[in-house]
């Protein structure tokens, strides 16, 4: 088991008390598996991953629980050692290209610098590395690309600058925090094959993090939905899409479009927008909005039951 | 909080510099080289005969530390240093605030102007305001300073004395205006170009009307950060052209002549020069955090700056 | 990257040919007394006031009277003084200019050093003690007027603990040239430096700080931090690196203003015979050529100075290079 996440809980202290962002989420990935994490925003699939990037620099914030990167616990252990796994073994691509570069340096600069960072290595040596890289994200010249700004790129030449600074290192694990969102369609099918090429070639796991279910149903192994801080539901991405059992799954999968087919003439829309995390409902989170909520959805929150594909949610735990 | 209320403090204090001269019995304006107070039931000269060299010189009094009487000394014409710093100040408090109201109005009418009408009104204004931005704050108060300190200025019906308060508030007022008319035109076009705006033009209402009721209302809030921040820039631009004998003329005081006074003290009776500045200091920091504070809870964004000078 | 530049250098002109014309409408076009009364001095004989109305033009047109100016200015640095009978001022002027130079630039060393130092100590301890004890100590360095800090200065080093092993290498008020006497020279400075540097210590300081803790909340200091760079390499490289353009900027203004004459008030409690030292004792005899000398190219000096931070802003940030 390369990740294993058990218990996490995130809680920000904050002026109305002590807010929980994450409640109990636990989840494995194994080698080479790509991990897709569903959910609205504000659902924590974030501050989640950040979480497990030791990124959550917030002072007021409190992280419990257990996070375990190839058998070795990361919650507390000392900056110095998290740094050395960070961009190293684990890296990470960020939602916005635009501004996730340093302004005022050139992509080789910034790449390098990763390298240089992990890696014994010559600035002459750093940068033939990063020409490989640049290549390997298909710059079609990657030499003359070291040398340009950020600003002198278009979105998705940086986003492939952020992909190629974040495997210099070849890390076992890659979390990516909705990197497409942010680019239009055609540039979106070129960035999710090369995730798929970067598994094939460096094994690396990935975690995909996206509100949108088409880009998970064609590239995740397994499916992670989370709602309001929990997971409410679980599964490989067959169980999941030809089988969801979470109300809150089926409504999402409700919502993309049909690639074939007459397209509807509205998608339905999820009644209602996810709670506060101030005002959580005493019951199910997913409740004030669920169509096939009952009395016990107010009484307490369900707990994620299954094996390999589990939902959170009293109607399936009693059928 | 605490800094307005010890600003406040300092304001009542200059206020009440005629009661306070009436009930010392000086006169902070008239030397009196040869007057002669009671201290302890002893008879003291304000200014001594100087013991040191061949016994010609005089040094005025020392602090007695008593209220009402010489409390921080004499300067070197024998003037109650106490008495005169409250008058001082009440001048520097004077000025910087009128300075302060008429940069306001100049900066918020040209930025106005500029930002609302855009065009060529827009290019002549600003490029005007580029040269005053660019022309050295000093040097602009002494140029404007010196042709007008020894015969004053008569433009039309209007006629300024030379030894006039008004002088140096004009100069002081004048010098900052790009300060405040550069980010409120940069405002105005903003809000030029919002919709509930366009749709007032589109509308037909009258260009004055949209001015004062749709764009004036939307910059007070920076302009009243602007007021302590400029208040405070003000007072050391007041004290520091009044330093160097532009501003407030004799036998007038303001805190800055009263350091100029004490220059010539300083090794001898040196509170007459430190006295006034301790006062610029604390008011001036004072009107700094409250300014700080105010903007803070104002206008969070916003990218009002102590001056610099 | 040539085009930003030439409009730059286009701009300067502009401004540099305003302030004249500024200069030139205070001196010779205000309203109320003459011209020629005001230059010739106080009590001018008849004969002189002729001259000075005949030699600056008075009885021709405007335009004519700022060509006449500007070529005494300039071109042929013949103005001369007539309170200071015979002086010639532009060499008076040029002379001075190393003096404010040195204490411009000394200052500008210790306040750009002390106030990174400052900005960064306290960007990186922000809301603890230090930071708030720093930011206290900055802005009374802003509150306080310069010529009295002078003041207070003289009085500590000059009389009261001029005595003491502390102060007693403090050489008496004045300049002392440096190719005479290095040593010398950089004494007589430091206390000026010292003084001059903390109000924009004060300054740039608290700037610095705001800067780096608002670059510190975007998004690339993520990226860098999810890179695995230590704390200290993100401030310093990343933080501090983007936020000195701003600084950059504003130092560019400081030091203009400064050299073109806010330097004024330290060059006079210290008794520094600099460019602010020659307008205060023109001003203290009313002696206008040489008030319109030192103001015209200690102006001039400012909008150079202004053009050429705008280059270097060129240079540092690369967004502008080819915007």
């Amino acid at each position: 088991m390369m990740l294993s996440v058990r218990d996490l809980k995130v809680s920000f202290r904050t002026d109305d008390g002590l807010v929980r962002a994450i409640d109990g989420v636990s989840f494995d990935l194994e080698e080479g598996e790509i991990l897709g994490v569903v959910g609205e925003s504000g659902s924590g699939k974030t501050v989640s991953l950040l979480a497990v990037m030791g990124l959550i620099t917030d002072p007021n914030a409190v992280i419990e629980g257990s996070i375990r990167y190839k058998g070795r616990e990361l919650v507390g252990l000392p900056a110095r050692e998290l740094r050395r796994l960070r961009g190293n073994e684990i890296a990470m691509i960020f939602q916005d290209p635009m501004t996730a570069l340093t302004p005022v340096y050139t992509i080789g600069w910034q790449i390098a610098e990763q390298i240089q960072a992990h890696q014994r290595l010559s600035r002459s040596a750093a940068l033939d590395r990063v020409e490989e890289l640049l290549a390997e994200v298909n710059f079609p010249n990657p030499r003359e690309a070291m040398s340009r700004y950020p600003h002198q790129l278009s979105g998705g030449m940086r986003q492939r600058a952020v992909i190629a600074m974040a495997l210099s290192c070849n890390p076992a694990l890659l979390v990516a925090d909705e990197p497409t969102t942010a680019l239009d369609v055609t540039v979106q099918a070129g960035i999710l094959d090369l995730v798929r090429k970067l598994r094939a070639t460096h094994n690396s796991a990935v975690v995909f993090i996206t509100h949108d279910m088409g880009v998970v149903s064609e590239l995740a192994d397994r499916v992670m939905v989370m709602y309001a801080g929990r997971i409410v539901e679980r599964g490989s991405r067959s169980e999941l899409f030809n089988d969801p059992s979470h109300p809150y799954t089926r409504a999402l999968l409700g919502s993309i479009p049909p690639l074939t087919g007459d397209k509807p003439r509205r998608l339905p829309a999820i009644p209602g927008s996810p709670p506060s995390l101030l005002r959580l409902p005493k019951g199910c989170a997913f409740g004030p909005r669920c169509p096939a909520r009952y009395e016990p959805c107010d009484a307490g929150k369900p707990d994620l039951a299954g094996g390999s594909h589990a939902a959170a949610c009293f109607r399936v735990a009693q059928a | 909080m605490a800094a307005l209320a010890i600003f406040l403090l300092i304001v009542f204090a200059c206020l009440s510099a005629p009661l306070y001269a009436r009930w010392a019995g000086v006169d902070p304006f008239l030397s009196t080289l040869d007057a002669v107070i009671t201290i302890d039931g002893q008879d003291v000269p304000v200014m001594e005969q100087s013991t040191e060299g061949l016994g010609l010189g005089y040094t005025p009094l020392g602090p007695t530390w008593r209220l009402g009487n010489y409390f921080l000394g004499a300067d070197n014409q024998g003037r109650d240093v106490m008495a005169r710093m409250l008058y001082g100040g009440l001048n520097s408090l004077l000025i910087s605030s009128a300075a302060t109201v008429l940069t306001l109005i100049l900066g918020t009418a040209a930025g106005l102007i500029a930002g609302y009408f855009g065009g060529v009104t827009d290019t002549v204004l600003s490029r005007f305001l580029d040269i005053l931005w660019a022309f050295p704050i000093y040097l602009l108060a002494i140029s404007l300073s010196i042709v007008t300190i020894a015969e004053g200025i008569s433009i039309g019906p209007i006629t300024i004395e030379s030894g006039s308060l008004w002088l140096p508030v004009i100069i002081i007022g004048i010098v900052y205006v790009p300060y405040v008319a550069r980010p409120i035109r940069g405002q105005v076009l903003a809000l030029r170009n919002s919709e509930f705006v366009m749709a007032a033009i589109n509308l037909g209402v009258p260009g004055p009307r949209i001015l004062w009721r749709d764009i004036l209302p939307n910059i007070t809030t920076t302009l009243i950060v602007f007021v302590p921040l400029m208040m405070a820039l003000n007072m050391l631009t007041e004290s520091a052209l009044s330093f160097l004998s532009i501003g407030v003329q004799p036998p007038d005081a303001s805190w800055g002549t009263i350091i100029q006074d004490g220059q010539a003290l300083l090794y001898t009776r040196p509170l007459v020069a430190l006295a006034p500045g301790i006062a610029i200091a604390v008011s001036v920091m004072a009107l700094n955090v409250f300014g700080d504070g105010l903007r803070d809870a104002l206008d969070p964004r916003s990218k009002v700056r102590l001056g610099r000078d | 990257m040539i085009y930003p530049i030439l409009r730059r250098l286009g701009q300067m002109l502009f401004v540099m040919f305003g302030i004249s014309v500024i200069v030139f409408l205070i001196f010779f076009a205000t309203p109320g007394a003459d011209p020629a009364a005001r230059i010739a001095g106080r009590n001018a004989a008849p004969e002189v006031l002729e001259a000075v109305r005949h030699s600056f033009g008075f009885d021709r047109p405007l335009y004519v009277q700022y060509a006449l100016m500007m070529k005494k200015i300039f071109i042929t640095g013949d103005l001369t003084s007539f309170v200071n009978r015979g002086w010639k001022v532009v060499p008076a002027v040029l002379d001075s200019i190393p003096i404010t130079l040195s204490l411009v630039f000394g200052a500008a060393v210790l306040w750009v050093v002390f106030s990174i130092i400052i900005g960064v100590a306290a960007a990186a301890t922000r809301n603890s003690w230090l930071d708030r004890l720093l930011m206290a100590l900055g802005l009374l360095g802003i509150s306080m007027p310069v010529y009295w800090l002078g003041e207070v200065m003289n009085l500590i080093t000059q009389s009261r603990y001029h005595d003491t092993w502390l102060f007693s290498w403090v050489p008496p008020l004045g300049y002392k040239n440096f190719s005479d006497d290095p040593k010398g020279w950089f004494l007589t400075l430091v206390i000026p430096w010292i003084t001059l540097a903390i109000l924009y210590i004060g300054i740039y300081g608290r700037v610095l700080r705001a800067a780096i803790i608002e670059s510190m909340q975007e998004d690339y200091i993520r990226t860098a931090r999810a890179k695995g760079l230590s704390e200290t390499r993100i401030l310093l490289r990343h933080a501090l690196r983007t936020s000195l353009i701003a600084f950059v900027t504003l130092f560019g203004l400081d030091f203009g203003a400064l050299v073109g004459g806010s330097a004024l008030l330290t060059e006079v409690v210290f008794g520094l015979q600099g460019i602010g030292k020659l307008t205060y004792d023109a001003l203290q005899s009313l002696d206008l050529p040489m008030i319109m000398a030192t103001v015209m190219y200690a102006s001039m000096f400012v909008v150079i100075a202004n053009a050429v931070v705008d280059f270097v802003y060129i240079l540092l940030d690369p967004r502008v290079k080819t915007s």
